[in-house]
């Protein structure tokens, strides 16, 4: 009996709907976010995450209305993600009914607002999105650099010093993607996950690459077993497009001896 | 608005408490109840009116109790008279804590005292069987063990529930007889008590989808 290791679905939103659309059995529909997440809450994730990728920071509220409505009908962990910029951005995401904001390019420019937020929340209330690259795709001892907006930005940033660092700042969590597998469906990174889950005290959840339910496990079975010793799993197609259910990961994870959430719930009371 | 006694989560100030309205509501609503029923309050008058109180919080004991104690601790007391009335109470998180008499988190603070015993913090660097780091915060999934049929009636027999917290309450020998439910984090901890009307859990039930929806219904069901 220990702590399970998370499958977090995640959806990525713009201006209220879903942009890669999830292919499930009943849904009425497919790009309504709130659809997508009571789905997946019935088919037992353990966590739902949204990711605001609108451009424009004026359709704020769109976002919010929609984190609102979810919490309103889905029990498990919310986290939100994209965008967040100043304390009042996260203020409202918190009020609106998520139980994690998640942070990423303005953390790297205010490394302030790890603190700020960690105090005035806690901890558990702030996940920091880490968005790493190779910095010689053969080569890992060359370390991976640290990059914002999507992308697009350098930030110089070495990931294993910018993890100890916002692990250090009080982050809850850190939520890494590997820019060399997001879409490739070629696994997770596990160089760079191994390499983070032992420079941080603080939980981590592996993201970008997922194609299949082995590259799910080896992410969060233990480093000594082969595999990352992630503490929670982040994907988004495998589970959108419908190939495998989370039921079926998690059938999965537990023949290969990794503790999982069991959530058939006999009604023994 | 309903016209029944209202089931109110107290509101001490500390966190969101809508999650926990949300989900009271969608258990009253399963057990056939008025969802009409749930409000927040934070005033000692509307917490004697109440059919039942649940008490939510995240954060630090410390903050609790001086919330709790604040203005002559008329909260404290409205409280402590419904729990010693055996009224049912619901404690959730710091909500369990503050049963207690004390926390290392907090050297001079005073919890409730309804129950003996302190409130410790995780050891850090702690590990598991497989020889891998146990984190501090305890923060995920993991299972409840009931102490016996009684306990198993609203906790389920292992359930899986959503933890998230770096502090566990460790009852004293004249308070054991109140632990309901024991969980695993480098060893067995109490994770949920109880006393005829009061149960209080160390977990958030409003987060842990239908096995928590399922401990608010056992709650709610039978409330007058």
């Amino acid at each position: 009996m220990t702590v399970a290791r998370r499958l977090i679905p995640c959806l990525d939103v713009k201006n209220g709907r879903v942009v890669k659309g999830v292919r499930f059995v009943g849904l009425r529909d497919a790009g309504d976010p709130v659809d997508c997440a009571r789905a997946y809450d019935r088919a037992g994730a353990d966590e739902i995450t949204f990711l605001d990728i609108t451009a424009s920071h004026e359709a704020r509220d769109i976002l919010l209305d929609v984190v609102e409505r979810t919490a309103d009908e889905v029990f498990v962990p919310l986290t939100v993600g994209g965008g967040v910029r100043t304390r009042e951005d996260v203020d409202a995401i918190l009020r609106a009914g998520a139980d994690k904001v998640s942070v990423n390019s303005s953390a790297v420019t205010n490394p302030g607002l790890i603190e700020a937020v960690a105090g005035a929340y806690g901890r558990q209330a702030l996940v920091v999105a880490i968005d790493a690259r190779r910095r010689d795709p053969n080569n890992p001892g060359a370390g991976w650099g640290v990059f914002t907006h999507g992308g697009r930005v350098d930030t110089g940033l070495d990931a294993l010093a910018w993890v100890r660092e916002v692990d250090r700042l009080g982050a809850g969590e850190i939520l890494l993607t590997s820019m060399d597998r997001d879409g490739t469906g070629l696994g997770y990174d596990l160089e760079l996950v191994r390499a983070v889950v032992e420079a941080v005290g603080c939980p981590v959840i592996a993201s970008g690459g997922v194609g299949s339910l082995e590259h799910l496990a080896l992410g969060v079975l233990p480093i000594a077993e082969g595999g990352g010793g992630a503490d929670a799993a982040l994907a988004a197609t495998i589970f959108h497009d419908g190939h495998f259910t989370l039921g079926q990961a998690r059938d999965y994870l537990r023949a290969r001896g990794v503790v999982v959430r069991d959530d058939a719930t006999p009604e023994d009371r | 608005m309903s016209d029944q006694a209202p089931i109110v989560v107290v509101d001490v100030g500390l966190g969101n408490l809508r999650s926990v309205e949300r989900a009271l509501r969608a258990a009253l609503v399963a057990e056939g109840m008025d969802p009409a029923r749930v409000r927040c309050a934070s005033d000692p008058g509307a917490l004697r009116e109440a059919a039942a109180l649940v008490m939510p919080g995240q954060g630090a004991f410390g903050d609790c109790a001086t919330a709790l104690h604040r203005h002559g601790g008329a909260l404290a007391k409205a409280v402590g008279a419904h729990i010693a009335d055996d009224r049912p109470y619901l404690g959730i998180c710091l909500g369990l804590q503050v049963l207690f008499e004390s926390s290392e988190e907090a050297g001079g603070a005073h919890g409730l005292g309804v129950f003996r015993g302190s409130v410790r913090r995780f050891r850090d660097g702690m590990i598991d069987a497989k020889g891998e780091r146990l984190k501090v915060p305890h923060m995920g999934w993991n299972q409840v063990l009931p102490t016996d049929d009684a306990a198993a009636a609203w906790l389920g027999r292992a359930h899986w529930y959503y933890f998230v917290h770096s502090y566990f309450v460790a009852p004293e020998e004249a308070s054991l007889g109140c632990v309901a439910g024991e969980t695993d984090h480098g060893g067995r901890f109490v994770s949920a008590v109880a006393r005829g009307r009061l149960w209080a859990v160390q977990f958030h039930p409003e987060k842990s989808q239908a096995a928590g929806i399922g401990l608010l219904r056992a709650f709610v069901r039978g409330l007058p």
